[in-house]
């Protein structure tokens, strides 16, 4: 089939980005050239502040090589200026600096002409020396200027502005910072934050001229500038000056062209042009629902959306963006997003503390944050930029909301939780061994964005999740943004589009039983999804689904397809149920001697209250099960683990209650219950806790009057205090709250989610609501509960009612050869052999 | 030099998007994997990160997903998907009527001197990144001195 030419006006990031996702969807559809103005391949304009202020180099920041383009077969214009399209014939035309003319034909057009720097019309904005700060000529040219000349008048005290003029003097030069307002950057920060930053620059070196009028600049004999006069008269010297006082959508083509353009290319939210659509545009250039965006996190989720429909696909939709900002310069920590100056129906929470460098702002709105601005103290912004994008009820954290959730695990990174101070040596990641330079390094290396990509790239933050918060800060200061996706609207995983509450909703719905059904009717990209979304997707089919949908056991992980849990060397172990933590000489004896007659390795007492034996070869797993003759202890499961418990009323003499009764009522009610992620449950018999009920996902302690029930806890990766729930009468009334809630975090939560960040993303209050105060809603959810696990068959006794596919634990020998384990099968039977005939043990 | 081919088993002892082990007598088991075309594929049983058992991993598309910690292994190249590096070696395998065999030479002798991992209580002295510890393993009595 002939491909299809595509054209791209513009060789900057938001285009690129386009094209490289469109080459993931399609790599065939097109014939892709690419027109540039500058003589360069794409580069991170973003670090341009960087490479003035001598922290990088050009070669650093370049994103797509001059290879690259080659190896995608793009073929790539550079140094050459599109001045012409033809819309009837289908036709660009390009001007080079030699003044050759260059035409190539296009079925699809991308326009991405981003923005030209706006200069002040003033006498004097022609003279040598007066600069605008947009590109990596611009760059150079200041950087040349500072070996030789001695003053610099930086025009601009944005955020731009501000870069410029910290690069300026970091090589040497002497700056004046010249702004028409009261206060800097007040895009971005209120006047008390503006006024701490203006301190802080001040004390590096930086002069400020603030509600200073520029009027003329006044150039030499040799047509060079030498003064900067306001309009009260006076002046400033200067040998260089650089306008940073905005920018303006570069709308000449288009216009040209004769497409609709409103401070910008006026774009639907399928990125093409309103007026032609084969015309797409996105970028600095183009106006979306009367937005032209400046920060690059909006221009890359509107590449994406570009790219999902000129590949034909049609399904993406872009409907406007939240934007952070970092200041990029090195020491000052400084992040602002959202509407963070307040005004009618808002809220504002502020702390402030201007001899400790600290000003924090929270703006409120609707009982949801929708502001932030942090000086001097950024360590929360990425959690503030989540709760923004959500936009979820805050009224259950108000309290602490400005003392920060510290996104921080609370092991693993040597107690650093600020990333701007940490050394390059300094380990970041404790799981996989990655420090913080080596982080720095990937990012700038490989041009990464997004944590997810610094997860792949570096393995940082890849496996337990507790440096995610530093390694995020590393992130938002290098690349120069927060460029995750909001957790409500991310992907599942690479197959497809939809977000885990997107699939939940669809099989609910839509009532899918199987996986098929649910690749069919969302989309799936593959075949059969990856080892990321099988998993989630089978949890939701049976969880939504109790007793109806098809539990496919090649889709669960190996610790429950096999029923154990696997082991550095391939060998498993093997954990029986214990009911709150109770046990019997005679199962002891049963144990003991299982592990004398399969010279079982170790023998281990785990912190659930129950024992652990270690190195059980896969063959063998049936046969130890038959002997010990107890339940499954669900050990190696997304489900419930174990219900702890202290002595209690039974024998302690200062039990309250009859905890060790409770616990083993709500274990075997609970037992075999799978969830979005392990469930462990605790029972103290009175308020000295020694069952330790307050880090669990639900924690019951009994006092004089009845049972306190606490949920969200968390005692792993961090640490985190369940919260109080409510205080009920009866272990009758425990089992209904405490299973309602369960079914509630089964129906509701994402996999893979522990119940501490679903009531995180969903809000303490919303749980209240549907637990405490919808008293027939909370009965139905424990009556669901107890349907979806009324007559769960154990793995182990029932294996083929439980979906186990017992050929897993039998090894193949080829035939002729020597056997070499008594266990193995030869060829003829190599089948599932006949189920265990032992029951179930009570 | 004719080829001995072994028949092992059928395509249809092996789980669609599973795996089954093949023991040898000599070094660590093949393992087979079959995918949601019928198509079989035959690796060593070992992955080349940390020697995980890759016949235990979700099986989609053509790769597998290691065990142990996650990496994404190509069925028909043995090697880890970028960016991790690393390949585990291949074995020969047709289906003819429905029998999967392998390649009689190959399971003699091809990898059969890559170390099982180890585990238990003799092997955590600190290993340089990548070695796995010694070939032998011997079982102790859990009460053994």
């Amino acid at each position: 089939m002939k491909k299809m030419k595509l054209v791209l006006v513009g060789n900057g990031m938001a285009g690129v980005r386009a094209v490289e996702e469109l080459i993931k969807l399609a790599p065939e559809l097109y014939d892709i050239t690419v027109f540039g103005s500058e003589p360069h391949p794409n580069y991170n304009r973003i670090l341009l502040s960087p490479v003035l202020a001598g922290e990088q180099t050009v070669e650093q920041i370049i994103l797509n090589s001059w290879e690259w383009y080659a190896e995608n077969d793009i073929t790539l214009h550079a140094g050459k200026t599109v001045t012409e399209v033809d819309r009837v014939k289908r036709i660009v035309r390009a001007t080079g600096a030699d003044g050759s003319v260059t035409e190539a034909p296009y079925d699809r057009l991308l326009l991405c002409t981003g923005s030209n720097p706006f200069i002040l019309p003033v006498p004097g904005k022609d003279l040598k020396g007066v600069i605008a700060y947009r590109d990596i000529a611009d760059t150079n040219t200041m950087i040349e200027t500072a070996k030789t000349h001695r003053h610099a008048v930086v025009v601009g005290g944005g955020l731009l502005g501000l870069e410029a003029a910290n690069g300026l003097m970091r090589r040497g030069m002497s700056v004046t910072v010249v702004h028409v307002n009261a206060w800097l950057m007040e895009r971005q920060l209120d006047d008390i934050a503006g006024g701490l930053l203006r301190k802080s620059l001040e004390e590096r070196g930086l002069s400020f001229m603030l509600q200073a009028q520029t009027q003329e600049l006044v150039g030499d004999a040799e047509g060079r500038v030498k003064a900067v006069r306001f309009s009260d008269g006076s002046e400033v010297a200067a040998d260089l000056v650089v306008m940073a006082v905005g920018i303006r959508p570069n709308t000449a083509l288009a216009e040209s062209m004769r497409l609709h353009c409103h401070r910008g290319i006026v774009v639907n939210d399928t990125m093409q042009t309103v007026t032609d659509a084969r015309i797409y545009s996105v970028g600095e250039c183009a106006a979306h629902r009367g937005v032209a965006y400046g920060l690059v996190a909006p221009l890359f989720e509107q590449a994406k959306v570009a790219a999902n429909h000129l590949a034909q696909f049609g399904i993406g939709r872009y409907q406007g963006s939240l934007t952070s900002t970092k200041l990029k310069v090195t020491g000052i920590d400084l992040f602002s997003a959202g509407n963070f100056m307040g005004g009618e129906g808002c809220e504002e929470i502020v702390m402030s503390d201007p001899f400790g460098g600290v000003y924090k702002k929270l703006v409120i709105k609707d009982e949801k944050l929708v502001g932030a601005c942090l000086y001097g103290d950024t360590v929360d912004g990425s959690w503030y930029f989540k709760l923004l994008r959500d936009g979820r009820s805050v009224s259950d954290i108000r309290e602490r909301l400005m003392f920060g959730e510290s996104s921080v695990g609370d092991t693993g990174h040597e107690g650093h939780n600020s990333a701007a101070t940490m050394p390059d040596e300094a380990e970041v990641c404790g799981c996989n061994g990655v420090n913080k330079g080596t982080i720095c390094k990937a990012i700038r290396d490989k041009g990464l964005f997004t944590l997810d990509e610094v997860r792949k790239h570096t393995k940082a933050s890849a496996s337990c999740g507790s440096c995610t918060g530093l390694v995020e800060q590393i992130l938002m200061f290098t690349a120069g943004g927060d460029y995750s996706a909001t957790p409500k609207k991310k992907a599942v995983c690479g197959c497809t589009d939809a977000s885990h509450g997107e699939v939940r909703e669809a099989i609910r719905s839509q009532k899918y039983l199987s996986h098929a059904e649910v690749y069919a009717g969302l989309g799936w990209r593959t075949p059969n999804g990856c080892a990321s979304c099988r998993p989630a997707v089978n949890y939701y089919l049976i969880s939504t689904w109790p007793k109806q949908a098809k539990d496919d056991p090649q889709s669960r992980f190996i610790n429950e397809r096999s029923h154990a849990n696997i082991q550095k060397d391939g060998t498993y172990s093997v954990i029986p149920r214990m009911w709150g933590g109770h046990t019997t000489p005679d199962e002891l004896r049963r144990i003991a001697d299982a592990a004398d007659k399969y010279k079982i390795p170790t023998v281990k007492v785990t912190g659930g209250q129950r024992i652990d034996l270690l190195g059980v070869k896969k063959e063998d797993l049936a046969a130890v099960w038959k002997d010990i003759g107890m339940p499954s202890g669900f050990a190696y499961a997304k489900s419930l683990r174990t219900v702890k418990t202290c002595v209690g009323s039974e024998w302690c003499r200062f039990g309250t209650q009859d905890s060790t009764q409770m616990g083993k009522d709500l274990e075997r009610a609970l037992w075999a219950m799978y969830s979005p992620h392990k469930v462990k449950l605790a029972v103290s018999g009175c308020p000295r806790n020694c069952a330790e009920a307050g880090i669990k996902d639900v924690g019951v302690i009994g006092v004089d009057s009845g049972w306190e029930i606490y949920v969200g806890g968390n005692g792993g990766i961090k640490t985190e205090v369940a919260h109080f729930l409510v205080k009920v009468k009866s272990s009758e009334e425990v089992m209904e709250f405490a299973g309602a809630f369960l079914q509630l975090y089964r129906e509701e939560g994402f996999y893979l989610e522990r119940t501490v960040h679903y009531i995180s993303r969903v809000g303490l209050d919303h749980v209240k609501k549907r637990v405490l105060e919808d008293a027939e809603g909370r009965r139905a959810l424990w009556e669901r509960l107890q349907f979806a696990l009324d007559g769960e068959p154990d793995p182990w006794f029932e294996s083929s009612r439980a979906s186990v596919d017992q050929r897993q634990f039998i090894p193949i020998a080829a035939i002729d050869l020597p056997s070499a384990s008594a266990t193995a099968e030869p060829v003829e039977r190599a089948d599932a052999p006949a189920e265990s005939s032992v029951e179930q043990p009570a | 030099m004719s080829n001995e081919w072994k028949p092992v088993c059928r395509v249809e002892d092996i789980p669609v998007l599973g795996a089954r082990r093949v023991a040898r007598p000599v070094g660590i088991e093949v393992a087979v994997f079959r995918n949601s075309q019928d198509q079989v594929f035959a690796l060593l049983d070992r992955c080349p990160h940390k020697g995980g058992p890759l016949s235990q991993g979700i099986v989609f598309g053509t790769s597998v997903a290691c065990p142990l910690h996650n990496w994404a292994i190509g069925l028909d190249d043995g090697c880890a998907r970028s960016p991790d590096e690393g390949c585990t070696p291949r074995f020969a395998v047709k289906v003819i009527d429905g029998i999967v065999m392998l390649d009689a030479a190959e399971l003699a002798s091809h990898a059969t001197d890559l170390p099982r991992p180890v585990a238990g209580p003799r092997s955590v002295a600190h290993q340089p990144d990548g070695a796995l510890g010694d070939e032998s393993f011997e079982v102790q009595a859990p009460h053994g001195a």
